[in-house]
């Protein structure tokens, strides 16, 4: 344990970790609001909408996050020009919140509609007999039944959401993956203590989020 | 579309309001498709020069003939390879320890328990990259890269698919377990005959979708140098010289792929629907939706 | 099936110690004048070499052959050792995982600008050095870059964990350093501009700015400041095949194939081969 003992690999483990926070706080804000959005799109009476939705869904669900982010940077970036600051760091985190961003709103967007799915159409008919429009429809009736349902595959989301922010170190982002690779590689001979000091805080960070999740659901669980 | 949760069927005007709105939307979005074409065009991703390298032959660096597919067909055998494996292994992994967390021993249940929270909560990168750089010291052997890949996407998925498996077998009515136990049945028996075959029917749509998350997290083997097809496909932009046509045409090998995963997957789904199975379907759209959130949301 | 593997891999691996243990204690039995086991293995034709595939001009992998310099060296290492370097095994290789490599066996010799230094020497044994290499800039033709010291502000790449990210990142704090998995996604991101310069050693730099469809791109800058001596990694008790394969070299420099080997990959772009020092050879301790 006497890698930690040193203060720049001390450092280096904490900075790690703090990126992955942030890297996730901004992330799940984003893909909450864009996975609404697309939510919206996907139950729209506007066939068009319809497709954007399924598309973007389709697109993200099934490319790996890797080529996702690796993307932002050489697409988005390289060719495209997008740049969010001068500062080498600051590009690539946003670079890389925009890749977690964009790939978990697909799995927010799933989420949120299938629990739109469990609101009983009776609920909706109602609604419309008192003739609320569309709109209002969806924001007084639909979505908060639905946003409860929806409180435990968010929860799931998010904790992946935390993990998969690793994969934001292949384009240098230095977040807890490469901070545990530059420990493995310089001090080898402690490969497994850094491993379980590494592993164990994702564990210590998570578990607990998902029990928090798996309660709050409980909770709020419309009974029918 | 059939009743929606959300509007009737329209009626004239609303017909012609979706039209109207579709026909905007349709023009706003070819117009951001267009923007993204040229945007790409500017820095010239669109020539033939970058895009022959997918349709034909060209002449390598070293002066011989060659294309992607080279590339592609290598990586795309290694991640079929792996992702079959890890895929044989999550499953078996998955009903050990959905057992295991169903056990009546103390002494099994919560050590399970403990060991599925602990997989799920590490990032398969970092478990992948352990497996390749300190397998050495737990093993006693090198391991190899496509087995640190595939002992990584095992313990993750494994452990997922055992939450689901212990969601789909809880959401087995009641009642037959217990009359399993009163026509004399043993708990081994009950779960072997019982409860395993119920709820692997309920649970096929969750196990294919699964599928899906291990097929694209092969993409992780490139931190160990797995010959996947990320790893190869960067192998070819190298040679052309084409790094943003091949992410594209990546992308598109992995959708088509897993496209065709997820499109089995609605079919069985359709099957076991058909056969109709006699588990309360609200229950089963939790447990579905619960796993589809843990593993859907995870891959990477 | 997994296990049974690890199992018979692992009970592989305990006898092996098993002898490496007897060994030690009387003069190598069952090989018969304190040889080397490469020999045999090169007699049999069952040598596996640890190279890298990313790095043209060095180690490259196009579809399944390698080639580039350090591929030659492996040729030379095997017909010296009286093998048929035809039959030679190449495995893919990453900078971080060729210790762990050559200590389980899983390759007999690694060639992979593997630079020697200290605390690699605790783990493997070295011989050679058979090229030494300095860190360097691969730049823009037309860039002003001339050296580190004009880095300051500018963006630099190179592979994360790296020695060379870790010397920019020590000596040259100004520079901005965008860190990539592969060496290839550095050289492909100065190709579209999103860098200023590529850092690593100029031998690879030299590789990449030769490569065809980068031809007239690129230019080393030239000015190397470090010193990074390329080891031929191997088994860190075989004394023998390290003063073998040290032998080997001298003989490849008396020969000139060690120049033909230089003419064939690297040298292709014109640079002449260079002088092998043989008096700066390792001595191969054990």
């Amino acid at each position: 344990m006497d890698v930690f003992s040193d203060p720049a690999n001390l450092q280096l483990y904490i900075d790690g970790f703090l990126m992955i926070l942030k890297l996730t706080g901004a992330s799940s804000l984003l893909a909450l609001v864009l996975g609404l959005l697309l939510a919206a799109c996907r139950v729209a009476p506007v066939p068009v909408l319809r497709a954007f939705g399924a598309g973007w869904v389709h697109l993200f669900r099934n490319t790996p996050l890797t080529l996702v982010i690796l993307f932002c940077y050489f697409g988005l970036y390289s060719a495209v020009g997008v740049e969010f600051s001068e500062d080498i760091h600051v590009n690539n985190y946003w670079l890389a919140v925009v890749g977690l961003s964009a790939y978990t709103a697909a799995f927010v967007c799933e989420a949120i509609r299938s629990g739109i799915n469990t609101v009983p159409l009776g609920q909706a008919e109602a609604a419309r007999a008192l003739g609320l429009t569309f709109t209002q429809n969806l924001r007084l009736i639909i979505l908060p039944q639905a946003m409860r349902s929806v409180v435990a595959p968010l929860g799931s989301i998010l904790i992946a959401l935390t993990k998969n922010a690793t994969i934001a170190g292949v384009i240098g982002v230095a977040e807890a993956s490469n901070a545990m690779k530059g420990l493995i590689e310089a001090r080898g001979d402690q490969t497994i203590a850094i491993f379980l000091v590494f592993a164990l805080t994702f564990v210590a960070l998570l578990v607990p989020v998902g029990y928090g999740f798996t309660a709050l659901a409980n909770r709020l669980m419309v009974r029918r | 579309m059939s009743a929606s949760v959300l509007y009737d069927h329209p009626g004239p005007r609303a017909r012609m309001r979706n039209r109207v709105l579709s026909a905007v939307f349709a023009v706003l979005l070819l117009a951001g498709l267009y923007g993204i074409y040229r945007a790409f065009d500017s820095t010239e991703q669109w020539t033939w020069a970058k895009w022959q390298p997918f349709f034909q032959d060209v002449t390598l660096p070293n002066g011989e003939q060659g294309n992607f597919w080279d590339y592609a067909l290598v990586g795309l055998l290694g991640t079929l390879q792996a992702a079959a494996t890890a895929m044989v292994f999550a499953l078996a992994f998955g009903l050990v320890f959905s057992a295991a967390r169903l056990s009546d021993h103390v002494w099994i249940r919560v050590p399970a328990g403990v060991i599925v929270e602990f997989f799920r909560a590490v990032p398969v990168l970092l478990m992948i990259f352990f497996l390749s750089f300190g397998g050495f010291w737990v093993f006693g052997t090198y391991v190899e890269p496509f087995w640190s890949v595939v002992i990584g996407l095992t313990f993750y998925n494994g452990s997922v698919l055992a939450e689901a498996f212990r969601a789909g077998i809880q959401a087995v009515p009641k009642g037959q377990s217990e009359a399993a136990y009163s026509l004399g049945l043993v708990k081994s028996q009950v779960m072997r005959m019982i409860l395993v075959p119920q709820a692997a029917r309920t649970m096929l749509p969750v196990i294919v979708s699964q599928l899906v998350v291990v097929l694209k997290d092969t993409a992780l083997g490139y931190i160990v140098a797995y010959p996947e097809l990320m790893l190869e496909g960067s192998k070819s932009y190298a040679v052309f010289a084409n790094v943003v046509p091949t992410f594209m045409v990546l992308a598109l090998i992995y959708i088509v792929i897993n496209a065709t995963l997820t499109a089995i997957a609605h079919l069985l789904k359709r099957r076991a629907d058909r056969r109709g199975v006699t588990t309360a379907p609200a229950k089963i759209a939790a447990a579905n939706a619960a796993a589809s959130g843990v593993g859907g949301g995870a891959g990477a | 099936m997994r296990m049974k593997r690890l199992a018979a891999v692992a009970a592989v691996a305990v006898l092996a110690l098993g002898v490496a243990a007897c060994g030690s204690e009387s003069e190598t039995p069952g090989t018969p004048s304190g040889e080397s086991p490469l020999v045999g293995k090169a007699t049999a034709g069952t040598l596996k070499f640890g190279v890298k595939a990313d790095q043209p001009g060095l180690g490259l992998q196009t579809g399944s052959t390698y080639e580039g310099f350090d591929i030659e060296i492996a040729k030379i290492i095997a017909k010296g050792l009286g093998g048929d370097p035809a039959k030679n095994t190449y495995v893919t290789t990453v900078s971080a995982n060729r210790e762990p490599f050559i200590q389980s066996g899983q390759v007999d010799i690694v060639v992979a600008t593997y630079t020697i230094n200290d605390d690699r020497k605790k783990k493997v044994n070295f011989a050679g050095p058979y090229y030494t290499a300095g860190q360097d800039l691969l730049v823009p033709t037309a860039s002003a870059i001339t050296g580190p010291d004009d880095l300051a502000g500018k963006k630099v790449c190179s592979v994360a964990g790296s020695t060379p990210a870790k010397r920019i990142k020590e000596k040259y704090p100004q520079a901005q350093l965008q860190e990539f998995d592969a060496y290839s996604k550095c050289v492909e991101a100065l190709a579209n501009g999103t860098v200023d310069a590529v850092t690593t050693d100029d031998i690879i730099l030299a590789g990449y700015a030769s490569q065809a469809q980068y031809a007239g791109k690129f230019k080393v800058v030239g000015k190397p400041f470090s010193s990074e001596p390329y080891g031929i990694g191997l088994k860190l008790e075989d004394k023998a095949g390290c003063t073998k394969i040290n032998d080997i070299l001298k003989a490849s420099v008396a020969d000139g194939s060690y120049k033909a080997a230089w003419d064939a990959t690297l040298g292709k772009s014109g640079t002449p081969a260079p002088t092998l020092d043989v008096s700066k050879l390792t001595n191969c301790p054990a």
